[in-house]
């Protein structure tokens, strides 16, 4: 508390002279580097941070709980202006958030959700993967226009949150359209390899000839499976239709390439909505609202996926 | 003296083909056309070429993991070898290197690690299993920083063919097992080697004793593990055009233990039979293919690959075979004594 209130003192007193924005310092702490997509989320934050001049403090927690709460501990003991966290679990938050609050220092969570009560963090910045699920199945309801269409799913692993609510989701958009029926359903474990062993399984128990479209819950499994229609001589893109989740840089290679349909993007740009955020409470006390859903966007051959790719191949995924 | 020699093979194997077939006929239970094999876009295409080709990995590691076994040891940092070969081969034809040069490359990768877990093993006399842990553990690391952290992928035909071609339509990769199945069991049994390792699995100290240099012998049964999941990696990256570091070979190393054990290897050491692992591990990949056949919510694999493995196990165990034996024979005879040699025995160690 007297640390806070020493470098509150000190804040005030430097800010005519330091000029306003660069006096932020922002805390991350960061679940790790388990996926290509989480290397892309912190890339796009540190890119976020310097644009707006905001000095980040960044800690990598390496799949640890303990070491994301020594994390906020210690910039809460370094009074920073404000902490990003994308928490590796959703529980035992309280404590260490109700310390952050003690010190007056905002929180919002990125990517994921706490069990904790809500007053103890600004916002939470999330992309909504019920609704990734029913854009997928949307855009296949859209395409097949009333087509009858036998559909394969490549499931995540099973029982993790992406893998329910994107099947949920995917089920939603699909209610009420009997022309479309989910003929198998099988978990490809979010890697390639999986999504194109059990695509291989799903060519030879239905028939190639048989399957019209394909949803994956990412396009890890999505290019793996691409791989193995091929195989089976069969033109992926237009004898199966792809749809699949994420937007990788190699899903929108495959886009560009007329190998796949479409992807939803997870975007790794969480920071930028958080940081808003932080930036207007930090300034004039804004409340955003509790829940910022991040755009869950559609991308077809109708982008320009060569671009996209380009932009995206060094964020690190 | 070759008719013996068949004859004595297929007197240790007869369990597992059974079992093996067994697990077929539940696929063709499941589906039908299981055994319908046609040739398709230039390959052989078909459930049973599936069961082949995907099992490969597991096979290629069950050659290495069956010797190390025999020795009373066990490699647990298969897998993670798999991911640092496969990284190698990716990193260098993406450096524009020719496929033959990442295929050296990876398996000298894998020689290496290893030489490193038979160092820790035969010279620095660490237990094999936290030996080989060290390399599971950080070997998976070692990887991600080779492949900086993301999905390397690569467009180099000849590595793809490695993992993903074909040679007269058979797939690449069910060449590649069978023939250094066939090699490496050909060369333990042809020559002294096999004895030598079963002796340092059954006694090292007096192997010693006897004049056998076990610590020479030791290093080259790592390195030997190290050099079949190196190829492993190889065939599993150039299969996905891709080496991902996270779960290329992930949990594999277990799954080629189980293989060796279902082929009736002990874990205590000695007496091994390579054709045997290589059965059990299409076992086990029959067992995958029924679970995909099947159509089951994938909720219930894990559940259905248990109950069925310990179906395999069970029937396998000294106590049932006893029963078998003794419900077959007529009348109550005596219990084997297993700690005396049976008479044919001298003849079967010569031909498996």
């Amino acid at each position: 508390m007297n640390i806070k209130t020493t470098l509150l003192a000190g804040a005030v007193a430097f800010a005519p002279v330091a000029g306003f924005a660069a006096d932020l310092t922002i805390g991350f702490s960061q679940i790790g580097s388990e996926s290509g997509w989480r290397a892309a989320e912190t890339t796009v934050t540190k890119q976020q941070a310097e644009e707006r001049g905001i000095d980040l403090k960044f800690a990598d927690a390496q799949q640890k709980q303990e070491n994301q709460i020594k994390a906020i501990r210690s910039f809460i003991a370094q009074g920073v202006d404000g902490i990003l966290i994308a928490p590796v679990v959703a529980t035992g938050w309280d404590e260490v958030l109700e310390e952050a609050k003690d010190a007056d220092i905002p929180v919002v969570l990125m990517d994921r959700t706490v069990d904790a009560p809500d007053d103890l963090y600004l916002t939470a910045v999330t992309s909504d993967l019920v609704h990734e699920g029913n854009v997928a199945g949307q855009w296949l309801v859209d395409e097949v226009a009333g087509a009858d269409c036998r559909v394969v799913e490549l499931q995540g692993t099973t029982g993790s949150s992406p893998a329910i609510d994107r099947k949920t989701g995917f089920e939603q958009a699909l209610e009420g359209h009997d022309n479309l029926e989910i003929v198998r359903s099988q978990t490809g474990d979010f890697t390639r390899s999986q999504g194109k062993v059990v695509m291989e399984s799903f060519l030879k128990a239905e028939g190639g000839e048989n399957i019209c479209a394909l949803y994956a819950h990412n396009d890890d499994m999505a290019v793996g499976a691409i791989q193995a229609i091929k195989e089976a001589g069969l033109k992926p893109g237009e004898d199966i239709k792809i749809v699949s989740i994420d937007a990788v840089p190699d899903a929108h290679l495959a886009i560009a390439n007329g190998e796949m349909n479409a992807t939803i993007e997870l975007t790794p740009n969480m920071a930028g909505p958080a940081l808003d955020a932080m930036e207007a409470y930090l300034a004039d006390g804004t409340m955003p609202p509790k829940w910022i859903q991040t755009e869950s966007k559609l991308y077809t051959a109708e982008d320009d996926n060569k671009a996209v790719y380009e932009m995206k191949k060094d964020l690190g995924y | 003296m070759m008719a013996g020699a068949v004859q004595g093979l297929l007197k240790r194997i007869m369990p597992q083909l059974v079992i093996l077939a067994a697990a077929l006929l539940l696929n063709f239970i499941v589906f039908p056309d299981f055994f319908h094999v046609d040739f398709r876009n230039g390959r052989l295409f078909g459930n049973i070429i599936d069961v082949l080709n995907r099992g490969a990995p597991t096979a290629l590691l069950c050659i290495g993991m069956t010797l190390v076994i025999a020795t009373r040891g066990i490699d647990l940092s298969v897998g993670a070898v798999m991911a640092i070969a496969g990284a190698t081969a990716a990193s260098l034809v993406v450096d524009g290197h020719g496929w033959f040069t990442a295929l050296i490359g990876a398996l000298a990768t894998g020689a290496i690690c290893g030489f490193w877990n038979g160092i820790l093993v035969a010279v620095l006399r660490i237990q094999p299993i936290v030996a080989t842990l060290v390399l599971m553990v950080a070997g998976r690391g070692v990887a991600q920083l080779i492949t900086e952290g993301t999905i390397l992928t690569f467009l180099n035909p000849g590595l793809i063919r490695l993992g993903a071609g074909t040679i007269l339509g058979i797939p690449t990769a069910i060449v590649i097992w069978i023939c250094l199945g066939a090699f490496v069991a050909f060369a333990v049994r042809r020559t002294a080697l096999g004895m030598l390792i079963e002796s340092i699995g059954i006694n090292e100290a007096s192997s010693r004793l006897a004049g056998i240099n076990s610590r020479v012998l030791l290093v080259c049964v790592y390195l030997v593990s190290g050099l079949c999941a190196a190829l492993a990696g190889v065939i599993v990256a150039a299969d996905i055009k891709g080496a991902d570091a996270n779960n290329a070979g992930l949990w594999l190393e277990l799954d080629a233990i189980l293989a060796v054990v279902i082929g009736g290897n002990s874990l205590l050491g000695g007496r091994f039979s390579i054709v045997a692992s290589l059965i059990g591990a299409l076992i086990i990949q029959s067992v995958n293919s029924v679970i995909l056949l099947s159509g089951m919510p994938p909720e219930f694999n894990l559940v259905i690959k248990a109950i069925l493995i310990l179906g395999i196990l069970v029937i396998q165990s000294p106590k049932v075979s006893y029963i078998w034996y003794m419900l077959r024979a007529s009348g109550p005879q005596p219990q084997p004594d297993r700690k005396t040699p049976r008479p044919h025995r001298a003849t079967e160690e010569k031909t498996q």
